[in-house]
């Protein structure tokens, strides 16, 4: 499932037509299995947002996926049922930081480039080909890159498959915005 | 001497410390080669072609394989904390490391401790962890592109994923975003701020801007502003003062990319091959500019 449909307002199950329930956060070793977490769980349908994690844990390229505590016990069955369990389950009462979800494009005639946060990935219109990966600062660019440019946005692996920061994270959302778009 | 610090994209590439050469499109350290394709080997291609015109001994790299995960970045960040850094070195280059705020600031204590304080320049992720750290104002250059900049103007931000809505960048309101950026004690000493127009900035504001060539390809081109940053720390590490130097990188820089007539289609090994023929353009017209002042 996409991790687009988080800022598209897609209805899922849990408590969403109450008040929000006081909340908690799952966290995960690193990027890849809050990704991994988040498919799991989006895939089942619970109501879970990927943010920023409080500033007391932080450690530089984090993401924490916030959830309903009051589901706890359910959402960690299924995350264990997928072996994708997290560190540690914190209750959160302070506002967390919010994923960029602003998207700019850049149109260049044969080219078109999405822009995400700090991403930008530009494909050939006529052979949808990835021509280009430019922006972040995390060593899983460089990697992305190389896997990713010169193949067709269809084929060529997702960012969320291979990537493992929040750059790759960023990438994925433009990589999401560029297959909508074309 | 330059130092440069950062990651090469590929798991098994071990953590290794020497002189790096550039071998048709890749940088050779210790036997151990990388494609320049962009991220750090990048940067060093690009700062060995300036040497290379320069009349300079080739950069030391402080390289090691990492794809994302932060293993190698953080042996490396640990190599670097517990050995100091060898040679005759007057810059150092942080570039793409896992950004990781505790051992970003173990790094910056082993530099701070070494006998003669090399010029110190952060870009990438390393950049994003100085940032964080709170700790920005003790390097002497950071070199963000434009949306790396609302970053920094947000003092809350530890990540540029996480840049709130209203700061994201106009790239019209550069100036308004750096004068935040030293509000909150979050950019260096210098700025060279990559994109169209390129700014020099200081606590005092932009001090010089850069808008020529213009090529809007650029943009889309994967490493372009690890070039800018290879040029600017190789021409610190020759004695040029550091805002001397980002306004001759930037120019540099756009000039290259001018000679290599590029599309967003374009990679960037191709615009390292024109630095030389722009950084001698570059320097002519410096020369020539000194001669008129003096008249």
């Amino acid at each position: 499932m996409s991790i687009l449909t988080f800022f598209k307002g897609k209805k899922s199950k849990g408590s969403s037509k109450t008040k929000a329930p006081d909340r908690g956060i799952l966290v995960f070793e690193n990027t890849s299995e809050v990704i991994r977490a988040e498919t799991v769980l989006k895939g089942e349908g619970w109501k879970i947002r990927v943010m920023g994690p409080p500033p007391e844990i932080r450690t530089g390229c984090d993401l924490v996926i916030e959830f309903p505590l009051i589901e706890e016990l359910n959402i960690l069955r299924t995350l264990e049922a997928a072996g994708a369990e997290p560190l540690q389950v914190v209750p959160v009462t302070s506002p967390l930081l919010r994923p960029v979800d602003i998207f700019q494009t850049k149109d260049y005639g044969q080219y078109f480039m999405v822009r995400a946060a700090n991403m930008k990935l530009t494909v050939d219109k006529e052979t949808q080909a990835i021509v280009n990966i430019s922006g972040g600062g995390c060593p899983d660019v460089p990697y992305l890159a190389l896997e990713m440019v010169g193949k067709p946005l269809t084929d060529a692996p997702a960012p969320e498959e291979i990537g493992h920061t929040l750059c790759g994270y960023a990438l994925q959302l433009a990589y999401e915005e560029m297959r909508r778009q074309c | 001497m330059l130092a440069v610090v950062g990651t090469v994209p590929d798991q098994d590439f071990p953590l290794i410390t020497g002189k790096v050469v550039l071998q048709d499109d890749f940088i050779s350290i210790q036997g151990n080669c990388a494609p320049v394709n962009r991220g750090t080997p990048a940067l060093l291609a690009a700062a060995i072609k300036v040497g290379e015109v320069m009349g300079q001994p080739p950069s030391v790299g402080y390289l090691v394989g990492d794809i994302g995960l932060g293993d190698g970045s953080r042996r490396l960040y640990a190599h670097l904390s517990e050995n100091a850094v060898e040679g005759d070195i007057n810059a150092i280059a942080f570039h793409y490391l896992q950004p990781d705020v505790d051992w970003h600031n173990r790094v910056l204590f082993a530099v701070e401790e070494m006998a003669h304080r090399p010029v110190l320049i952060a870009d990438a992720g390393f950049m994003y962890a100085a940032k964080m750290s709170g700790q920005a104002s003790e390097y002497d250059l950071f070199t963000p592109d434009v949306g790396e900049l609302a970053f920094l103007a947000d003092e809350e931000a530890p990540h540029p994923f996480y840049t709130r809505g209203f700061i994201l960048h106009e790239e019209m309101r550069a100036p308004a975003l750096i004068e935040r950026a030293y509000q909150h004690e979050n950019a260096a000493a210098c700025l060279l701020v990559k994109g169209q127009p390129d700014y020099v900035a200081d606590r005092q504001g932009v001090h010089t801007t850069i808008d020529l060539p213009v090529e809007e390809a650029m943009e889309a081109i994967g490493g372009t502003g690890d070039t800018v940053t290879g040029i600017v720390a190789a021409l610190i590490s020759t004695g040029i003062e550091v805002r001397e130097a980002a306004i001759l990188a930037a120019r540099v820089n756009r000039l290259a990319g001018h000679y290599a007539r590029p599309t967003p289609a374009t990679q960037v090994m191709d615009i390292v091959e024109q630095i030389p023929a722009a950084l001698a353009r570059v320097l002519d017209e410096k020369a020539i500019m000194s001669g008129h002042c003096h008249v």
